[in-house]
């Protein structure tokens, strides 16, 4: 009797303390998403409602008037393709020399592999901001500043390591069976990788694409301090400096915002299991 | 078969291009900074040799300091949230329905863009129209702060939007390491009478010491060089007391044109990057790795 009375206390304690811990959990998630709810809703309102009610309400009216206001008035249209230029391009060359090179580091046979592995993984370390100015001289002495070309190799450059760094560990769970078959069939190394194991890889590839695309989409320094002309600004740099113009048009700004994030939040509802193996695969070694 | 698989040609043509483009861009700059920190220049004239001078003044500048000071802290402060970070962590590796879902929720704001973060925070914080001041207020706080306005309460309100853009990043990484744990040892504590926080505490946490050895490493070094946030959300300010080295460093070098001394600030930022790195590594391995 005592110990049926004991076991429903028991459960009673486990169900509160399960209670209390979705609760924290629920409170957490609310924090992680209530400001871009909050960011959606003001996008939608105008001057009166912002300053004149709590910031809590809902639109009264839906005005995606400042959608449309925000796209034609500034350069947002142009900062959007400079972006998606940028992003697209130094992602497939990204990812195209890291292939080359987790191929030759890990399929190949040579002395230096492992010391060649590490000396790109040191590009990982290094603070940007030790290597700007340098970079600002360099980028002149080649013509290329003020030009999206600056952008794309540093882009490839600076993510190289962390690109490498995911593919590795998925080059070294693959079976090399295949590939050695096809050498014995006398396939030549070039069409080996090419038809072969990139076509094998195609999983990671699009793992660190993804990474890839959010860094460079997301990029701020390198487009302020190399890009000085309006028409090659990509979205970070652009919505900066067309912020400023709306200090007091909340509706305005939050339109911009809003404009900004969508891309990354849809290849976040498609891509989410990619992007957290993403992340997952450029930490967790080491 | 082997013969084809050691081609010195095809290795150089796959690995050099990759390798001359970080030479070019990555090692070689950082050469170069220490370089021109030994220079006084402009950035548009002729460069003149001044030895150590710029890295003399660097050690009496107290706003280097004051921003070093700054950076550090942020660097302490991440450090630490990552204990809640882990704490959540371990609780979601639990039977948590939904634990999927919430990892991905709170991952999203990590995928946004710093200015896009900044440009959103501050807003929050608005004194007046800000969704924070309004909440404390119909809380029943008379006066609240005015928070990146204020000197005492800028750099505690910058490092809430720290958490808030990187407490997914750490999450899905303890996460992925909790996952890669063999039940059989959890199951096998379980017989023999552990709670679920003694399984936390003496086996989770020492099976993915590796890995929290990798995220303070992260954390600390990522903040000593955090920037676009800072700079967007305050410039630094108000009156520079949030000014860290980074910042401190785009200021002289690309807004006064001090490239030599802006250079000198960039080189002291690697150096100490380098340093931390080694001093937390040092401590943390302490004993044996873990073996599973």
């Amino acid at each position: 009797m005592t110990a049926i009375v004991e076991n429903k206390k028991n459960i009673r304690i486990r169900s509160l303390g399960y209670f209390l811990l979705y609760l924290v959990l629920g409170l957490i998630a609310v924090f992680q998403i209530y400001p871009l709810v909050w960011l959606f809703f003001f996008s939608l309102k105008g001057n009166s409602e912002i300053f004149g009610r709590s910031p809590f309400a809902l639109p009264e009216e839906w005005l995606w008037g400042n959608y449309e206001r925000v796209w034609t008035t500034g350069n947002i249209g142009s900062y959007f393709f400079n972006s998606i230029f940028v992003t697209v391009t130094a992602v497939i060359l990204t990812i195209l020399l890291a292939s080359f090179v987790t191929f030759a580091i890990t399929r190949m046979n040579w002395k230096y592999s492992n010391a060649i592995l590490l000396l790109f993984m040191i590009g990982y370390m290094i603070p940007i901001h030790s290597t700007l100015v340098p970079l600002f001289q360099i980028f002149r002495n080649l013509s290329l500043l003020d030009n999206p070309f600056s952008l794309i190799l540093a882009y490839t450059a600076y993510n190289m390591p962390l690109t490498i760094m995911i593919m590795v560990g998925f080059y070294r769970t693959l079976p090399i069976e295949i590939e050695e078959a096809a050498i014995i069939d006398g396939c030549s190394i070039h069409r080996l990788f090419f038809r072969i194991t990139l076509p094998m890889t195609m999983p990671v590839m699009s793992t660190a694409a993804i990474i890839n695309m959010i860094y460079n989409w997301n990029e701020f320094i390198f487009v302020n301090t190399f890009i000085s002309s309006e028409r090659y600004r990509t979205l970070t740099v652009g919505i900066q400096s067309f912020i400023g113009q709306y200090l007091t048009d909340w509706g305005a700004i939050g339109a911009t915002l809003m404009i900004s994030i969508i891309p990354i939040l849809i290849a976040f509802v498609f891509l989410s299991n990619r992007i957290v193996e993403g992340i997952a695969a450029g930490s967790v070694k080491g | 078969m082997k013969k084809v698989m050691s081609n010195k040609w095809v290795i150089a043509l796959y690995i050099l291009p990759s390798l001359l483009l970080l030479a070019g861009l990555v090692y070689i700059p950082i050469f170069l900074t220490g370089y021109y920190g030994l220079m006084r220049w402009d950035g548009i004239g002729d460069m003149t040799f001044i030895g150590l001078d710029n890295y003399i003044s660097l050690l009496q500048d107290s706003t280097f300091r004051f921003s070093a000071r700054n950076s550090f802290f942020l660097a302490i402060f991440s450090a630490f949230s990552l204990v809640l970070y882990l704490a959540i962590s371990l609780v979601l590796s639990g039977r948590i329905k939904g634990s999927e879902l919430l990892r991905k929720i709170y991952l999203v704001p990590m995928l946004l863009s710093s200015v896009a973060i900044a440009q959103l925070w501050i807003r929050i914080y608005d004194p007046n129209n800000g969704v924070l001041n309004s909440l404390l207020t119909t809380l029943g706080v008379e006066s609240p702060p005015a928070w990146l306005a204020d000197r005492s309460t800028v750099l505690i309100a910058i490092f809430i939007a720290v958490i808030w853009q990187y407490a997914g990043f750490y999450i899905i990484i303890y996460s992925a390491a909790l996952k890669g744990i063999p039940y059989s040892l959890i199951e096998a504590a379980q017989i023999d009478g552990a709670t679920p926080i003694q399984i936390a505490y003496k086996i989770k946490v020492p099976l993915i010491s590796g890995v929290i050895k990798t995220t303070i490493l992260l954390s600390f070094v990522g903040s000593l060089k955090y920037f676009d946030l800072i700079y967007v959300m305050t410039g630094g300010g108000p009156n520079g007391a949030s000014e860290v080295i980074a910042s401190y460093m785009y200021k002289e070098a690309f807004g006064r044109n001090n490239f030599g001394y802006g250079s000198a600030i960039g080189f002291a930022l690697l150096v100490l990057a380098l340093l931390t790195t080694l001093i937390i590594n040092r401590i943390t391995t302490s004993k044996e790795e873990v073996q599973y």
